[in-house]
């Protein structure tokens, strides 16, 4: 066969191959709504029900329409300590723009979490992760760990370790809150 | 899924391992076939990895300037090791002009030097899959297949594991042309239509697919795009003179040097 015939047999394959593929593996319905609960980007955030260091009740559900951060870590870990004041910095900034943190330890040690939150000047929600279930469930290996969380309650992105920089933080809480909800 | 070990008291986030593995690999072995090709083999790796540190610089300055209230309020955090804050075009676009740059100032011979790179740019490709399959990324649509992995609720197809194997198939394919070369570039090609067709047709397992109207996935869109160009270059780049002492060898069972 002519050189130029195969080239151009090659040019009908890549289209018909090629273009039979994309049409037959479209993606389903189901891939295009809403994801189930997994901590991973594109998945919702798996709810969660936790006390506060004063003894208040909070649950993920009811932040829906704000945009969240949930950090989990832990009072002995030096990264979680280098990122504190960044995050108290943008939580103070944005919290009126519908921006929350909730930082996530499963400390036994109320006493040292407090002497903590008094240290940095942490004015954000710290909830107590009794048994270590919610970070179980969001698959923390190693603090700190961040969740961003959109207004649909949909993870957008993941932090493993830190600290993350204030930019860093700043950056993905302004593109966040700038969505509708 | 095995995003970490613990070391000790150090946790060790695995897949940006495997990513650095790749990287060093990658550099090794596109030094190695660049002798292949009479391409100086230093320059090769000298050439990749300015790319590289110019295109992690670019990235963190294309970040910065999309984001430049964050960082003017924060100036240190333009040295910060997050890689969440590096913009993957501007990165490309750097590492690319970079490379460009030091192959033109250094004489290189363009396709020859390109054709050096193919069978890097697989093995890279080869770890990042490894990388995502750790990290529990690029993850499959829900299957009942006997073969499907449990990830993130669901059981999946392993879309990270057909990734591997198929580009880990095309680097032997790739790596076996090596041995009659012409350094006219269209190895390079070779490489780069199995990496566009392997992408068309992995991505029809995929989970997380970006798509367009009718459910269409956006990669596979590309990835035909450029299977499409590669067909429109190939002639091209084949019908030029071939390379003055190319990479014809005496004997074809060469091995790896």
């Amino acid at each position: 066969m002519e050189q130029k015939q195969k080239h151009w047999l090659w040019l009908v394959a890549i289209l018909l191959l090629g273009g039979g593929w994309i049409w037959l593996t479209r993606a389903p319905q189901s891939l295009q709504t809403g994801p189930p609960p997994a901590p991973k980007e594109g998945f919702s955030a798996p709810d969660f029900t936790l006390q506060t260091l004063h003894g208040d009740t909070v649950s993920l559900h009811d932040l829906k329409g704000k945009v969240v951060l949930v950090n989990f870590w832990a009072t002995t870990c030096h990264p979680c300590q280098a990122e504190m004041p960044a995050l108290e910095r943008v939580y103070s900034q944005s919290k009126g723009q519908g921006f929350v943190v909730l930082a996530i330890t499963a400390e036994p040690s109320v006493q040292s979490i407090r002497d903590f939150a008094q240290h940095y000047g942490i004015t954000f929600p710290i909830l107590l992760d009794r048994g270590a279930k919610v970070s179980r469930e969001y698959r923390v290996y190693g603090t700190p760990t961040s969740f961003f969380i959109d207004r649909r309650g949909i993870i957008r992105w993941v932090v493993f370790g830190g600290p993350m920089s204030e930019a860093l933080i700043r950056s993905k809480v302004e593109t966040l809150l700038k969505e509708k909800p | 899924m095995l995003p970490y070990i613990q070391v000790g008291p150090a946790t060790i986030q695995l897949p940006g391992l495997v990513v650095l593995v790749g990287v060093w690999l990658a550099l090794e072995l596109s030094a190695r076939f660049a002798a292949r090709l009479r391409v100086s083999g230093d320059q090769v790796v000298n050439m990749l990895l300015w790319a590289l540190g110019i295109g992690v610089v670019a990235a963190r300055l294309g970040y910065a300037a999309r984001y430049l209230d964050a960082f003017i309020q924060s100036p240190l955090s333009l040295f910060s090791l997050n890689p969440q804050t590096l913009d993957p075009v501007w990165g490309l676009l750097g590492g690319l002009l970079t490379a460009w740059e030091y192959a033109r100032r250094k004489g290189m011979p363009v396709r020859r030097t390109l054709d050096a790179l193919a069978p890097g740019m697989l093995l890279f490709a080869f770890f990042l899959a490894v990388a995502h399959l750790l990290s529990g990324s690029a993850y499959g649509m829900p299957t009942k297949l006997p073969w499907g992995i449990e990830l993130w609720g669901a059981r999946r197809h392993p879309t990270q594991i057909y990734d591997a194997l198929l580009t880990l198939a095309a680097l032997v394919w790739i790596w076996r042309l090596g041995d009659h070369a012409r350094g006219d570039g269209t190895l390079f090609l070779k490489a780069v239509a199995a990496l566009a067709a392997i992408r068309l047709f992995v991505e029809g397992f995929r989970g997380d697919s970006a798509t367009i109207g009718g459910g269409i996935r956006v990669a596979q869109v590309v990835a035909l795009v450029v299977l499409l160009v590669v067909w429109w270059l190939y002639p091209r780049w084949r019908g030029e003179e071939p390379s003055a002492g190319g990479a014809r060898r005496r004997n074809s069972q060469r091995r790896m040097s």
